[in-house]
Parts: structure tokens; C-alpha cells; sequence
């Protein structure tokens, strides 16, 4: 996917690009909005990610123009304030969602991943992997004629797996990526998904393989 | 925590006493002054028929052939006897010496003339009134002074007088009556604009700080202007202070997102165990206080709408559809499944959709956050007689059963949350909303699978 971040915090733009390209992304920053225009007249985007509050105007306008000249890439607006209304009146002003800044990454993958599901209008984001369709936007996993509808946490997990297949992912590093921090989760929980994405790869040629005192990959049997 | 109020009189009660005592004098001024002129009158009717009684009988005295003659007509004490029962006296001198009539009636003091003069005396134990009057007659080319004095009792004139003494008395009464009674009124009235305003303000909503725009009487245009300064300095330190907790709530996140962002991203770098936790604790720390900030600005925001609450019609179905769309992503990171049952029938409340829509975001949110994963978290809307009633049951561990009644007060947390983030003000909004819309909170734990369970009532449109 390709995403325009417009944030005119450094580190917070950096640390977001960061992380997003980690999940395999494509992201652009936009420090201003004179910038964000000229990336969008050149680029198509699958999404934008916008600010309020930018040293050459107010987020809110762009997203107006934005909407009036009838593009209609999705917009999730990350906004420091808070308050019910203007989250309210961000909404109608056409954005998809937004999120109150600071965010929880998951929650941003999440909300992202909502806006393009409901965006996408059924167009598959097909990845091929061991004779298994995956297809994040739809949450389905295909094995032969099966098909899966994967849980949330399923999904996510799976996901990490397929963007890099082969490479062994420790249980800690899953807990971070799966789970939020107010919860004190255990790494046996990560167990209890593993077993799950088995049971969903029964018959299938993709495996998920426990590398003994390491963790868990994605491979071929 | 209001203090008590020193009460010193009451401006009614002044202004009736006041207004009662001014139209009893000015009954009694009326009473003494109408009877005296009554007694006046009556007196001079006395007066005119005792003078006409003397001149009549002075006009029948004569010189006959030399001599003095005095032919009292019948008609000069006929006239007398019109008034009730007196008692009619009178005397005949001549050059001062006893000629007829009562010989011990009073004499007059002074010397008369030939106009009758007037006194008042006392005869025979009675009061009597006089009149004397002289005529100087020629006998024989000598003067003759003839003078009579007529007399009468004064019982007609005492019974005229209490009869009109009595009629007036009743006016007196009367007009004393009646104007109290416009005494009292008056005074009502004067009070009335007082107590409207009084009024006017206390019906007020806590915080409704709007300068007074009702009429009020000229005299009390400084003491609404005073009030007016007062609320407009107690609204301008009200908006700065929600103004500072807005721009502080701003001031705090953007750099708090940086700090999390981070830390996230060092924590895939972070091997350590121990440092892998301590970057958690941080992430944590981190998630409190911008929760905190954010549950500020909501609670003041809330505090703001709540006092001035602008009612629109709102259709409870979608109010909780939409906002529980905007729950599911969050939702989903748990794999906590959101289960909708909602009625068929239209419910319209009268409500400010941005409150309602905070309160029920506040209940669902915790709702996830204490839910175990994997499971589900109910939202369903009914209808009662008066009452939409929206419900949100998690399967979570429930309210802690003594801390049920705390709750809702601000930063107070259940003693279960501790692995959970929370600000304690989640609840304290939900119950103000519903408390600002005459509905109202209630939490309670399911029966059979434990979870907790919050309700908010609104009043039907």
C-alpha cells in the first residue's frame, strides 16, 4: 500500500514512516500542506494520513478542497485534539476516521485497515504463498477450496508471517506486534494463535514452524 | 455548600405595614374631619331656627297705647319643635330686669345687638344652646330696650351627630379596608419583579452564565447589572480555564505521540528482557496520561455542553450504530466480537447527540478494554414507558460490588482495574451526560455470566 503521511513533527513523521514501512508499506512525508498537494498531484495514494494543526494551514481546508475537487483517496485525520466535536466535525468535513494522537500502532494498522476495507469495495489485495491466497482487506484465508475468515489477532498474525516468509519472529516481538500494552499478555497466548493459523494451514503447503528456542516461521513443508 | 443567609425584615411586610398604617390616619383624618363638619352643619341649621325663633318674637313686641307688648307667635317655638324632642326655654327682659319666660335660664354675657348671638350653656342639667337678640323700641319717647334669649336642648343635635358619626365611621372603615387591600396588592406587585428574577436565576443550569435579558423595573437596573459583571467575569475564568485545559491537552499529546511512537519502534529493537519491560512500563505511563489529558478535555467539554444543552431530536438506533462502527476497530484488536440487538421502533429523545454519543463512547470503551479477548461485548437499546435505555454488558470480571456506589465520582477507579489503563473519569462523564439529559446511569453485574453491565436512560421525546 502506498500512504502520504502530511505530519510536521519530525520525530513523530520519522517514527510513523518507520513503522509503517516495517509492516511493508510505501510512505511519503509531507511536512506541509504545500508539499502534500504537489505528492498528490503526482501520485496516486491508497491513503492519507493528515494533521490539524500545519505550519501552512489548518488540516481541516485541505481535506475540504481535497473532498470538492472530488478525489476521493481515503483521509484519516490524527488530530491532538480531542474533544467530540471536532472529531465530529473532522467526519464531515469527509474524512474516513481519525485517530487522537498519541495513537497505539495497532490501532492505527487497524483503523487503516478498516478505511481500506470498506474503501476497497471488494477488490482483493491477493498474497500467494505455499498454495494459500491470503487477502488482509477481506480477513480471508483460501487453503485449496476452503476458505477462512480470520479473526482479528489471526489476521495480524498471519500477516506478519507472509510479509517475511522464512524469518523466525520471536514470541516477544509477536506479544508487541498482537497484543496492546495495558493487557499483561503472556507469550503462551502466542501459542494459542499459532494453533489456531496451524489448524486454518491443515493441508496446505505453507507451515508454521517452531525454530526451537528462537520462535516461530513462515515456510514450505 | 451554601452559607447561610442573613435575614434582616422583609421588604413586603415593610411596604404593607407602611401602606396600613398610612390609610388608617388618613381614615381617622377623614372621620374627624367629616364629623366635625357635620357637627358644624348641624349646629348652624340649630342656629339659623333659634335666630329666626328670637326675631320672630322680638318682631311681635309693640307699643300699645303706651305700653309694651310682647305677643309671642306660635309659630316662633313650632318651628323649634321640628328637631326631635328638645326642650324649648326662653326668656323676656326688659332694660335687663326679668319680664317672661324661665326666670333662671342663663343670661347671655354680652351685651347683644339687634343680630342674634350664639352661646352655649348649661341649664337645668342640661346642655342647651341660646340665642339672644335686643330690639330697642320708643315708649313714650323714652328707649326701651327690649331682649330675648330662646333656648333649646341639644338631644336632636347629639342624635344627628352619632347617626352621622356612625355612617362615617363605616366610610372610615371602608376606605381603611379597601386600601389595604390595594396596600397589599401594591405590594405584591412591587415584589414581583424581584421574585421573578430571583427566580429566573435559580432555575438556571449550574454553570448557565448568561447575562440576565428578562425586563426589569428601573430600580433594579443595578442590581442586575451587578449580577450581569458577576456572571460575565465568573464566564470569562470559566472559558480560560477550558481554554488552558484544551491547549494544555494539545501542548501534552503531540509530544507524548513522538515519545510513544518510539518507544514502540525500540521496543522491536530491544532484546533484553528487562529492558524490553522497562520500555513497556514507559509505553504505558505514556498511554495514562494522554488517556488522562483526553478524558479532561472531554469531561470539561462535557461539563460546558451539559450546562448549555442544545436539544435536537435524536434517534437512538443510529446514535448507537454510528458510534459503535466507530468502536470496531478497536474492538477487533481484541478479537472482541460487538453484538448489536436494537428495536424496530423509532426512539426520539430530546438530547445534544455529541454528549450522548461521548457517554455511550465512554461505556464502550471500557467495556473493551475490561473484556477478556475473544469474547463479545453487548450493546442493545429498549424502550420503557418514559425511558429509551441504552445497555452495554461485557464479559469482563464486573464492577467490584463495593465500589459499585463510588464509581461514578471523578478519578475513582474499580479496585479490579489495575492491569487495565483508565483515567476514572469514563463513568463520571457517562453520568453526567445522563444526569444532564434527566436520565440517568445505572451499573449493575450480570446475573448469570457476571460481566459488567451499565445503562443509560434518557427520557423519551
Amino acid at each position: 500500500m502506498r500512504y502520504l503521511l502530511v505530519e510536521d513533527n519530525e520525530q513523530l513523521a520519522t517514527a510513523v514512516v518507520d513503522r509503517l514501512t516495517l509492516d511493508g508499506h510505501v510512505v511519503d512525508r509531507a511536512g506541509d500542506l504545500g508539499t502534500a498537494e504537489d505528492f498528490i498531484a503526482t501520485t496516486e495514494y491508497d491513503l492519507i494520513l493528515l494533521d490539524i494543526m500545519l505550519p501552512d494551514g489548518d488540516g481541516r481546508h485541505f481535506l475540504q478542497s481535497h473532498r470538492a475537487s472530488r478525489r476521493d483517496t481515503p483521509v484519516i485525520v490524527l488530530t491532538a485534539r480531542s474533544e467530540v466535536s471536532d472529531r465530529v466535525g473532522v467526519l464531515d468535513l469527509g474524512a474516513d476516521d481519525y485517530l487522537v494522537k498519541p495513537f497505539d500502532f495497532s490501532e492505527l494498522e487497524a483503523r487503516c485497515r478498516a478505511v481500506l476495507r470498506r474503501r476497497s469495495g471488494g477488490a482483493s489485495n491477493v498474497q500467494r504463498f505455499g498454495g494459500v491466497c491470503f487477502d488482509a482487506l477481506a480477513c480471508t484465508l483460501t487453503v485449496g477450496d476452503r476458505e477462512i475468515r480470520l479473526r482479528n489477532r489471526e489476521l495480524r498474525l498471519f500477516e506478519i508471517f507472509i510479509n517475511a516468509p522464512d524469518q523466525v519472529f520471536s514470541k516477544s516481538k509477536l506479544v508487541d506486534r498482537l497484543f496492546s500494552y495495558d493487557v499483561d499478555a503472556s507469550e503462551n497466548a502466542i501459542e494459542v494463535y499459532v494453533g489456531r493459523l496451524r489448524k486454518h494451514l491443515e493441508g496446505a503447503e505453507a507451515q508454521i514452524v517452531t525454530v526451537r528456542g528462537l520462535g516461530y516461521r513462515l515456510s514450505l513443508s | 455548600m451554601s452559607s447561610p443567609i442573613l435575614l434582616r425584615g422583609s421588604i413586603r411586610r415593610r411596604l404593607i405595614i407602611q401602606l396600613l398604617v398610612g390609610a388608617a390616619l388618613l381614615a381617622t383624618l377623614m372621620f374627624l374631619v367629616v364629623q366635625r363638619y357635620a357637627r358644624d352643619l348641624a349646629g348652624q341649621s340649630q342656629d339659623e331656627i333659634l335666630a329666626a325663633s328670637v326675631t320672630a318674637i322680638l318682631d311681635s313686641a309693640a307699643v300699645r297705647q303706651g305700653d309694651l307688648t310682647v305677643d309671642i307667635p306660635y309659630f316662633a317655638f313650632s318651628m323649634l319643635g321640628n328637631i326631635s324632642e328638645d326642650r324649648v326655654f326662653y326668656a323676656i327682659r326688659r332694660n335687663g330686669s326679668f319680664l317672661t319666660g324661665y326666670p333662671d335660664l342663663p343670661k347671655p354675657f354680652a351685651a347683644s345687638g339687634s343680630t342674634p348671638r350664639f352661646q352655649t350653656d348649661t341649664y337645668d342639667g342640661e346642655d342647651i344652646r341660646m340665642a339672644t337678640a335686643t330690639r330697642r323700641l320708643s315708649v313714650e319717647g323714652q328707649p326701651d330696650f327690649i331682649e330675648v334669649t330662646v333656648a333649646q336642648t341639644r338631644y336632636g343635635l347629639r342624635q344627628q351627630l352619632a347617626a352621622i358619626s356612625q355612617t362615617v365611621a363605616g366610610f372610615g372603615i371602608g376606605f381603611f379596608v379597601l386600601s389595604a387591600l390595594f396596600g397589599i396588592l401594591a405590594a405584591q406587585s412591587a415584589i414581583r419583579p424581584l421574585r421573578r428574577l430571583a427566580e429566573s436565576v435559580s432555575r438556571r443550569g449550574l454553570a448557565d452564565l448568561r447575562p440576565v435579558s428578562a425586563p426589569v423595573p428601573a430600580e433594579m437596573e443595578a442590581l442586575v447589572r451587578a449580577l450581569n459583571g458577576f456572571m460575565s467575569r465568573l464566564k470569562t475564568s470559566l472559558t480560560r480555564s477550558e481554554d488552558l485545559i484544551a491547549e494544555a491537552a494539545h501542548r501534552v499529546r503531540t509530544p507524548l505521540a513522538t515519545v510513544r511512537t518510539q518507544a514502540e519502534i525500540t521496543l522491536r529493537r530491544v532484546d533484553k528482557p528487562e529492558n524490553r519491560q522497562a520500555v513497556r512500563e514507559m509505553i504505558r505511563a505514556i498511554d495514562e496520561s494522554s488517556r488522562a489529558a483526553g478524558q479532561l478535555l472531554d469531561h470539561a467539554m462535557v461539563s460546558f455542553r451539559s450546562d448549555h444543552l442544545e436539544l435536537e431530536d435524536v434517534e437512538i438506533a443510529r446514535l448507537v450504530r454510528e458510534t459503535v462502527d466507530r468502536v470496531h476497530p478497536t474492538a477487533d484488536l481484541r478479537d472482541i466480537d460487538l453484538v448489536l440487538r436494537l428495536p424496530e421502533a423509532t426512539m426520539r429523545v430530546k438530547g445534544d447527540p455529541i454528549l450522548m454519543q461521548s457517554a455511550l463512547l465512554n461505556l464502550l470503551d471500557n467495556a473493551i478494554k475490561y473484556s477478556p479477548a475473544d469474547s463479545c461485548v453487548h450493546v442493545s437499546a429498549r424502550i420503557t414507558d418514559q425511558e429509551a435505555v441504552i445497555t452495554v454488558r461485557d464479559e469482563g470480571a464486573g464492577f467490584p460490588k463495593t465500589d459499585m456506589g463510588r464509581l461514578t465520582r471523578r478519578f475513582v477507579r474499580g479496585s479490579n482495574t489495575d492491569a487495565v489503563v483508565g483515567s476514572g473519569l469514563g463513568l463520571t462523564i457517562a453520568h453526567e451526560v445522563a444526569r444532564a439529559h434527566g436520565g440517568r446511569l445505572f451499573l449493575t453485574n450480570h446475573n448469570e455470566e457476571g460481566g459488567a453491565c451499565a445503562s443509560l436512560s434518557f427520557p423519551l421525546a
